[in-house]
């Protein structure tokens, strides 16, 4: 009897952990996008359109197309950006990885460091369609220059200056060439008793201001890594840059200080649509929420932004924008890149460029995300020609996160009434500068 | 009395071996009870922690987080990098550890004050009571993300209830203040710590409170002593070991606060509310420098060991002398 009751008691905690297991095999099986042959794919894809759902619904035909047409099914997990990179890095360390995610373009030569993502080496590329189908500045954004990439373009944005065509009008304004054409320009149409400003900034998103750092540091012909990978930050081009963009709130006084608050794009483009901003820096994906706060194309035109007219460069944007990868530890590679095939095929990219808001990265695609030919035409053009990719070095996410967030602060100082000068922003970048620096070693 | 009709020394004598039997037979139920929770202790909180304590010594970073016993042995480095005051990292950690600091005490203190308050207000009787103790429960009971994402929205400069109270509706201030970054948002922090920390005092002081009896209050108040002189003379040292144990689990709590400032401040957190496991999230997971941030993990721990070992110390050696 007594061994009766160990026996039973030992089942306690066995019984335990087989449902838990049963249960966990239960929640990965099923929810395929639909049925077919025998491999079962699980892809990661990024938040692209209004909404997870919505992300779900464009994409779930364009996977159904693809079990039909090779019999591989496919299971869709949508995760929104903020949930993306921790998931990814959860994934790499436990080996609990889906087949196929998307990745933020800028991070891929982060994420090729953990080794943990197929490189696409030349029998890959063959099977994808060949590398030389992609736009080469985006092709480029794959991984560290010299290696294979371990991603391949996806989905192309770039950086617009939007501007509301109406005020410009009224002021008998022209939409700016120059830095300084736009900063006189939005001082022309702020007007804070009004609730008016001349510009929309993200200033309390990280991620929205790391990448000004860039532009406008590029702009200056500065580099924020040596040739080492080292981050240099502190340099006079890279302050000088910062403080241009800090001083649009700080001296230009064009950026409600509230803004310093704006932790998302889309509270600016909701801003410039509501006629609360008469331009926003956006990548071109802010069509779809202008539209949808109540702003018609017409109403609205885009240039590139524009650098100062002594600058050495006229980069207007970094190439933004979502790359694919596949995971080393796939038991699919080869359905894995048919996957990849698929998603970067031409038919595809038109089939998405719409609800996404995206620029081909395909050599010889039309740009379909909006209808206006003379924007397609400016924002290919940045995508193309006037686009730096963000350093190419396994540190570059780190630019992101310690100078983004160093920006974040600059901005909450001014927006509560401090100062900051050309010092304090080369004090902050050399602190950034100082944690990179710790864990490249 | 009763006592004296029962041989109450004979029957264990008389019982003794049949008990010892019955002892020995079911001997190993006590232990296999508590062997699965030994055992999950173990595995969720011992294992953890060691495996914490070897990558603190390791420089276990994006390039070796997938094979993680292939990061390189670097000794006390991160140790150095964190507790050097010269460099960034190091300054930015004692900062941090500065502000959790203020934070602690402030949240503990007002927590327990406003507990005691209101614990001490319904001790009595009275209609409406129950209606009471609900209300003040409300923050404890819901989910935390929920509490301090609408605290969030009223915490907004341009949009929240705060400022359109405090600007338009009482005219107390003529501008609209910033309450999620600069300077006041240490102080935005707070009210929401306090605000979700002071009902788990207030259930723990009622609770205690149960077990205190009326005839003591009621001697004393022959005895003539005021409101006052009873709460301090009877209420506080008869709730003593509750308060030995509720500050001491309410220290732990706050100075690890993880929840708080991540839902309230989000990405863009202010160096005023750069509490210190926040800070250590960001330090390893933002940087995917593991490495580092297990060893402010590690420091982390031996400074709330030391914390906990004095305050045990002290309040031990008091109560053995009273």
């Amino acid at each position: 009897m007594n061994r009766r009751n160990l026996a039973a008691l030992s089942l306690v905690p066995a019984l335990l952990v087989a449902t838990a297991c049963s249960g966990g095999g239960g929640d990965g099986g099923g929810s395929g996008a639909s049925g077919g042959g025998d491999v079962t794919l699980t892809y990661w894809a990024s938040n692209q359109g209004t909404s997870l759902d919505n992300d779900r619904e464009v994409l779930t035909p364009v996977l159904e197309e693809f079990t039909e047409e090779t019999g591989i099914a496919v299971d869709l997990e949508v995760i929104g950006w903020s949930d993306l990179q921790t998931r990814i890095q959860t994934a790499v360390t436990s080996g609990q990885a889906p087949d196929v995610v998307n990745i933020g373009n800028t991070w891929a030569v982060s994420l090729q460091a953990t080794g943990a993502f197929l490189p696409f080496d030349d029998a890959a590329m063959e099977a994808i369609g060949g590398a030389d189908k992609f736009v080469e500045t985006a092709l480029q954004t794959g991984g560290a220059e010299g290696t294979d990439p371990t991603s391949v373009p996806l989905y192309g944005l770039a950086y617009g200056l939007y501007y509301n065509r109406a005020m410009f009008a009224e002021a008998g304004l022209e939409p700016p060439t120059t830095w300084e054409e736009m900063v006189a320009a939005a001082q022309a149409l702020t007007d804070p008793d009004a609730g008016v400003h001349g510009m929309a900034l993200a200033a309390g998103s990280y991620t929205e201001n790391n990448h000004f750092a860039f532009i406008n540091a590029t702009q200056n012909g500065a580099e924020l890594f040596d040739d080492d990978g080292n981050p240099t930050f502190t340099g006079d081009g890279v302050v000088d840059g910062i403080v241009r963009y800090l001083d649009l709130m700080q001296s230009d006084d064009v950026v409600n200080p509230g803004n310093a608050q704006y932790d998302n794009a889309s509270l600016a483009v909701a801003d410039f649509a509501t006629g609360k901003a008469a331009m926003i820096l956006n990548q071109n994906n802010a069509n779809a929420t202008i539209e949808a706060n109540g702003m018609t194309p017409d109403q609205y035109g885009v240039v590139p932004l524009p650098a100062p007219a002594d600058a050495p460069s006229d980069v207007a944007s970094h190439v933004a924008g979502i790359n694919m990868s596949v995971f080393a530890n796939t038991e699919h590679p080869d359905e894995a890149l048919q996957l990849v095939a698929h998603m970067t095929s031409e038919e595809v990219q038109t089939t998405l460029g719409k609800p996404f808001s995206s620029l081909p990265v395909l050599k010889d695609a039309e740009a379909v995300f909006t209808e206006d030919a003379e924007q397609a035409e400016i924002f290919t053009q940045i995508y193309n020609e006037r686009s730096a990719p963000l350093p190419l070095v396994p540190a570059e996410d780190q630019f992101e996160t310690t100078v983004g967030q160093a920006m974040n602060r600059m901005f909450a100082t001014i927006a509560t009434g401090g100062t900051v000068t050309a010092e304090d922003v080369r004090e902050a970048m050399q602190a950034a500068q100082d944690q990179v620096q710790a864990s490249v070693g | 009395m009763a006592t004296t009709t029962t041989p109450a020394p004979a029957r264990p004598t008389t019982r003794s071996p049949e008990r010892r039997r019955r002892r020995r037979a079911g001997w190993w139920l006590p232990f296999a009870l508590v062997a699965p929770a030994v055992l999950l202790e173990l595995l969720i909180h011992l294992v953890p922690m060691l495996t914490g304590i070897w990558v603190s010594f390791t420089q276990l970073t994006r390039f070796f987080i997938r094979n993680w016993t292939e990061a390189p042995f670097v000794g006390l480095r991160n140790y150095q990098v964190a507790l050097d005051l010269d460099g960034a990292v190091g300054r930015g950690l004692l900062s941090s550890f500065l502000i959790t600091c203020a934070y602690t005490v402030i949240v503990v203190g007002v927590s327990w004050a406003l507990g005691m308050a209101a614990a001490v207000a319904l001790q009595r009787r009275f209609r409406g009571r129950a209606f009471f103790r609900t209300l003040f429960l409300v923050p404890y009971a819901l989910p935390v993300y929920a509490g301090i994402v609408t605290w969030n929205f009223m915490l907004q400069r341009d949009t929240g209830v705060i400022n359109h109270l405090l600007v338009e509706d009482l005219g107390v201030l003529d501008e609209r203040p910033f309450w999620l970054i600069g300077g006041r948002a240490f102080v935005s922090i707070l009210v929401v710590a306090v605000w979700r920390l002071w009902p788990f005092a207030f259930l723990m002081l009622t609770a205690g409170l149960q077990s205190v009896p009326d005839d003591v209050y009621e001697a004393a108040a022959m005895d003539g002593a005021h409101a006052f002189r009873s709460w301090w003379s009877i209420t506080l040292p008869m709730l003593r070991p509750v308060n030995t144990v509720l500050v001491l689990v309410m220290f732990l709590w706050v100075f690890n606060d993880f929840n708080t400032p991540y839902v309230l401040f989000g990405t863009s957190q202010p160096p005023a509310g750069d509490l210190i496991s926040f800070h250590i999230y960001n330090a390893s997971f933002l940087t995917w420098n593991f490495g580092a941030g297990a060893a402010m993990s590690v420091l982390l721990l031996l400074f709330l060991l030391l914390v906990t070992g004095v305050y045990l110390l002290l309040v031990n050696r008091r109560s053995r002398r009273a």
